[in-house]
């Protein structure tokens, strides 16, 4: 009965995710897409949790239900009311329209030639007995990484140097952002009821994350989820009229987004001034070292996707106990 | 017993998901929608979360579950509200 | 009990499938982002169900980011943004 009743769930599930995914990119109305992909997310975090996945499902709870449809909204808001396929102005497309419908055609079959070989690939996959060799050499070393959470000890400790250059990767990001120009216009102070909701909402989202970060040790959760919790509580700040958005002041936010990098740097560098190997905790320090440096990398990550709500460099006399806003 | 009575619960709170869902679809408006969306929110919910926490381990999984149904509670109580509100603010204004 | 959870998942999921349908359908944005906030309520009670079945407890920490996170996107979908001229 139980199997019978899962596979009925996964076949929902996939059918739910498909049909959504086809009728959000078949649609010309931007906010149509937009909510279709909310909720895109939202079914596919379910789906993870029933992949037994459950710091990916965190993850995608918070980034792509919560935080992706925030800045899509946002963005498509921007836009006057227009069709996504662009104004269709007579004549001046008609010289290009074979090219361009060659090119689709093109394009799409390449995408489902991409898709066919990454089927067969899959379905080859589970035709050969698991070997559980990558498993096997984890769950081996767990004892000496500090943290008894297999996904946090790989990403924190066995493969330490891929995270450290995502979060480069981050930061490249958040100076894109800044580049982009001042931040988007801010929202309308909240009414009564949006007011009460933010007045609950914030901590515990903030306390949310504060848990997410320290049960990252031993269960599923981590500094990404825990970033994106409280990036969700500075949006919501941003929502409700704080032009701050909670962000710290000009030259503490310079660091808060670099925080990630700089203090993986710091411990690596140190490690090797030690006489260890580059990112090599030794095992006593282990624990500690990735709770110090899951900390700042969970600030940097809040800082950044705040930003990029933002859609900007935000305006100095908006930050939280800027000078210009004393003298007012 | 405790079996059958978180039976009980989990099975009068898919009752109520149910018509929460069957409600969206069948009301004619946006305003009669809303009142079968938090048929799902309080008592599907609620129920549910009932019969699970009697099943708890521990009683701090309980705790955590009746705190999920509190946040669903309040949270989708001033969504609901905030999209009505929106909703009717663009009618009247256009 | 574990026959009545599996079934429940299924019944769960196709109350979620029902609130699709309006998903997709819905006339204005409002109506898809009302059938968002069910499709959400009923995520929560799914992973509920689904940390039960498959012995996962962090599942219920999954549930409850789901549920907060769900009242932010229906936040931002409302707020107003300010006029050009006022600061």
């Amino acid at each position: 009965m139980n199997t019978t009743a899962l596979l009925a769930l996964d076949a929902l599930l996939v059918f739910s995710l498909l049909s959504l995914a086809v009728a959000a990119l078949a649609t010309h109305d931007a906010r149509r897409s937009v909510i279709l992909f909310m909720a895109f997310g939202l079914v596919l975090a379910v789906a993870w949790g029933r992949l037994m996945a459950p710091d990916v499902a965190l993850a995608e709870a918070a980034i792509g239900a919560g935080l992706s449809g925030a800045l899509l909204l946002a963005a498509v808001h921007e836009q006057p009311r227009r069709a996504l396929s662009g104004d269709s102005r007579p004549g001046h497309n008609r010289a290009h329209s074979s090219f361009k419908v060659a090119l689709e055609w093109a394009v799409t079959l390449l995408c489902v030639a991409v898709a066919g070989v990454l089927a067969w690939a899959l379905a080859a996959a589970f035709d050969r007995t698991p070997k559980d060799v990558l498993a096997q050499a984890v769950s081996d070393n767990l004892a000496a990484s500090g943290v008894s959470n297999p996904v946090t000890a790989v990403l924190l400790n066995f493969r330490a140097y891929d995270t450290l250059l995502e979060l480069a990767v981050l930061l490249t990001a958040v100076l894109g952002i800044m580049a982009m120009g001042p931040e988007r216009r801010g929202y309308r102070a909240a009414g009564p009821v949006f007011d009460g909701l933010v007045g609950w909402l914030v901590p515990v989202l903030i306390l949310m994350a504060g848990y997410l970060l320290w049960v990252g040790a031993h269960a599923p959760g981590g500094a990404f989820q825990a970033g994106a919790t409280l990036a969700a509580a500075g949006v919501v700040l941003r929502l409700a009229g704080q032009r701050s958005a909670g962000l710290p002041p000009w030259r503490l936010l310079h660091l808060t987004v670099a925080a990630g990098v700089v203090m993986f740097l710091a411990v690596g560098l140190s490690l090797l001034a030690l006489g260890r190997p580059f990112l090599g905790y030794p095992p006593a320090w282990a624990g500690a070292l990735i709770l110090l440096i899951e900390t700042a990398a969970m600030l940097a990550i809040a800082a950044t996707l705040v930003l990029a709500f933002l859609g900007g460099r935000p305006a100095e006399s908006h930050l939280n106990f800027s000078k210009e806003k004393r003298q007012c | 017993m405790i079996d059958a009575l978180s039976s009980l619960f989990i099975v009068a709170g898919l009752g109520f998901y149910l018509a929460g869902s069957i409600g969206l679809l069948r009301l004619p408006d946006l305003y009669s929608r809303l009142h079968a969306l938090t048929k799902a929110d309080n008592l599907g919910l609620g129920l549910l979360t009932a019969g699970l926490a009697l099943h708890a381990q521990e009683l701090l999984i309980a705790l955590k579950l009746i705190l999920i149904w509190l946040a669903v509670l309040a949270a989708s109580a001033a969504s609901a509200h905030l999209i009505a509100q929106h909703v009717r603010r663009r009618e009247t204004s256009s | 009990m574990s026959e009545l959870v599996a079934v429940s998942t299924l019944v769960l999921m196709f109350s979620l499938f029902l609130g699709l349908l309006r998903v997709v359908r819905g006339p204005g944005a409002g109506d898809r982002m009302l059938a968002m906030q069910l499709i959400g309520t009923t995520g929560v009670g799914l992973l509920l169900l689904l940390s039960l079945m498959l012995d996962q407890t962090a599942l219920i920490d999954v549930a409850l980011i789901l549920a907060l996170l769900a009242a932010v996107a229906a936040a931002a979908f409302t707020s107003q943004e300010l006029e050009t001229g006022d600061d």
